[in-house]
């Protein structure tokens, strides 16, 4: 569909001004310049999304447990994120007696650069990626799996009993989520062919009719993406995965013994981790920055990318107002004896997918496989378990 | 050879310096993470990405957090009294400095072995995936038997046993 160059314009625009601004250089300096730009640029924005999240999750909150939320800073309570910015600057920062100095000085900024770098292979519309690297994927994958020792240092270098347990919970349960996370992932890498995320947003760029190609309209698709948010959820430790921080046991688990500015650097990482990760399910499934109808293409690229994000972040809190906390052991036997199973069955009827060739029926026996293996688990499998209060080997 | 090269190098050297000589265990491992990353950093300066990426996930995302775990679950975060240095320090360190002679060596005759490449081989993550299920399938194959039998293992031992009537 030809469009015109207002909205081709529109949807480079940042391409375009970075563009602009470092033609005010010397021609040497100019692609240093064009990265240090991008990447301050990335800084800005993602902390700015955090401070709305903020107040759109307190509120939303709000009103799914009938009460009004923050009201009083500025219209609509929206200044409250700059109100507690300032909070959480001015207050002091308190380290316990006992606690290892440098490692719980070190434990919350090596959490948030290494959320900070997930995002530099998100392509957050058409040409908007920092860079374009042959493995994103793997890239992307390692930088969240080193968050898990940023977890575990905090949680061990307080010194503090309720850490620790925190830390412990919070890394077995994303070691346990990461598995499922990465191999729901596989298979969108086994259709694309590429581990670069450019190439797979450019895989699912093109349209049947007015209906596109997304990958979450295929069998494997959808269950791919249910697993993979499910192990998002688990991943960033939010309802109803929020063991880690179960206020009722954990006080606030590992970040228990944090104050001022480096709490505030432990929530900020749980927002930027959610950030990225909707940003990458988005990528994986949801088509990226490309337009949901062949005839809505003409809105810029960035625009679809951030509402998807953005709708993913509405999902998470929604999820949080809803569900009751799970239970460790349950938490568990769930990664293991349903979605690791199930993730697995998912690989092996992408491939199915694959080698069926298009027409119909692999719509039919891919569907049928996925339908009849969850109706299975879910109900003779689960028929066995045992529901009801729990017998505790230890506290007996 | 250039500036980053000696950074990257003695980041790892220092990493595993302080592994070895820390006294608290968990400092040992936190600096074997460090020793880690300054490896996966060399893989990835030498534009190596599939190499240092993989080596940032399983060797930081994975063996550093199964070795904190054991450490702690362990109880062996608590400092042992009489000293963490071994008395039999000197013998550790003639196999150690044998180890490394004998890589050593490898390495340099390597060199001399293979002529010098002048051209950069332009390996692509598309290349090693192709290489790994097609020529190097049946040893991929076998690492997966060993690593599925090792899981089953564990889950074995980690099996409740049956409750018995008290």
């Amino acid at each position: 569909m030809a469009t015109s160059p207002f909205f081709t314009n529109l949807d480079q625009i940042f391409i375009l001004l970075r563009n602009w601004l470092v033609d005010f250089l010397p021609a040497a300096l100019r692609p240093t310049a064009g990265v240090v730009l991008e990447v301050i640029a990335i800084v800005c924005i993602f902390p700015g999304l955090f401070a709305l999240t903020t107040v759109f999750e307190r509120k939303g909150l709000g009103r799914i447990q009938n009460r009004l939320g923050p009201n009083r800073v500025g219209p609509y309570g929206l200044f409250q994120p700059i109100a507690d910015g300032i909070k959480s600057l001015t207050k002091e920062d308190i380290v316990p007696f006992s606690a290892n100095m440098v490692v719980h000085f070190l434990a919350p900024l090596s959490l948030v650069v290494a959320v900070f770098m997930e995002f530099a292979v998100l392509p957050m519309g058409r040409n908007m990626v920092l860079v374009d690297l042959d493995a994103g994927l793997l890239y992307f994958f390692s930088m969240s799996a080193a968050t898990e020792l940023s977890v575990f240092m905090a949680g061990w270098s307080s010194r503090n009993k309720y850490s620790l347990l925190g830390a412990m919970r919070a890394v077995a349960q994303m070691i346990s989520y990461e598995v499922v996370l990465l191999l729901s992932s596989v298979s969108v890498v086994m259709i694309a062919g590429s581990l670069s995320l450019t190439n797979i947003v450019a895989a699912q760029d093109s349209y049947t009719g007015i209906f596109p190609h997304w990958y979450i309209f295929t069998p494997w698709g959808l269950a791919g993406f249910v697993m993979y948010a499910i192990a998002a959820t688990a991943e960033t430790n939010r309802s109803p995965f929020d063991l880690p921080e179960g206020e009722s046991e954990l006080v606030a688990g590992y970040h228990t013994e944090y104050s001022g500015f480096k709490f505030a650097l432990f929530f900020l990482g749980e927002y930027l981790a959610m950030f990225s990760i909707s940003g990458l399910g988005t990528t994986l499934f949801l088509g990226g920055w490309s337009a949901p109808f062949s005839f809505l293409t003409f809105i810029p690229s960035w625009i679809w990318f951030f509402s998807k994000v953005m709708l993913s972040i509405f999902v998470f809190i929604w999820m949080r107002g809803t569900l009751p906390r799970l239970r460790q052991d349950q938490l568990m036997n769930f990664a293991w004896k349903f979605c690791l199973p199930y993730t697995l069955l998912n690989l092996i009827v992408t491939a199915l997918w694959h080698f069926m060739g298009e027409g119909w029926m692999r719509w039919v026996v891919c569907t049928a496989i996925l339908a009849a293996v969850y109706v299975f688990m879910g109900r003779v499998e689960m028929r066995s378990e045992h529901f009801g209060p729990r017998r505790y080997r230890y506290a007996e | 050879m250039n500036v980053v090269f000696y950074l990257l190098a003695a980041l790892t050297i220092g990493g595993g310096l302080a592994a070895v000589l820390l006294k608290h265990l968990v400092h040992c491992a936190l600096a074997t993470t460090v020793a880690f990353a300054g490896l996966a950093l060399l893989f990835l300066q030498l534009d190596a990405q599939f190499a240092g990426f993989a080596q940032i996930l399983v060797y930081i995302g994975a063996v550093a957090i199964l070795i904190v775990f054991a450490i702690l679950l362990t109880r062996g975060s608590e400092l042992p009294k009489d000293g963490v240095f071994s008395r039999t320090w000197f013998v550790g360190l003639v196999i150690a400095a044998g180890v490394f002679a004998v890589l050593a060596w490898a390495v340099l005759q390597s060199v001399r072995a293979v002529p010098q490449q002048t051209a950069v081989p332009a390996v692509t993550v598309h290349d090693i995936g192709n290489a790994l299920v097609g020529r190097y399938v049946l040893p991929l194959e076998i690492v997966a038997l060993l690593l599925t039998a090792a899981t089953i293992g564990a889950v074995i031992v980690a099996m409740h046993e049956k409750e018995r009537p008290r």
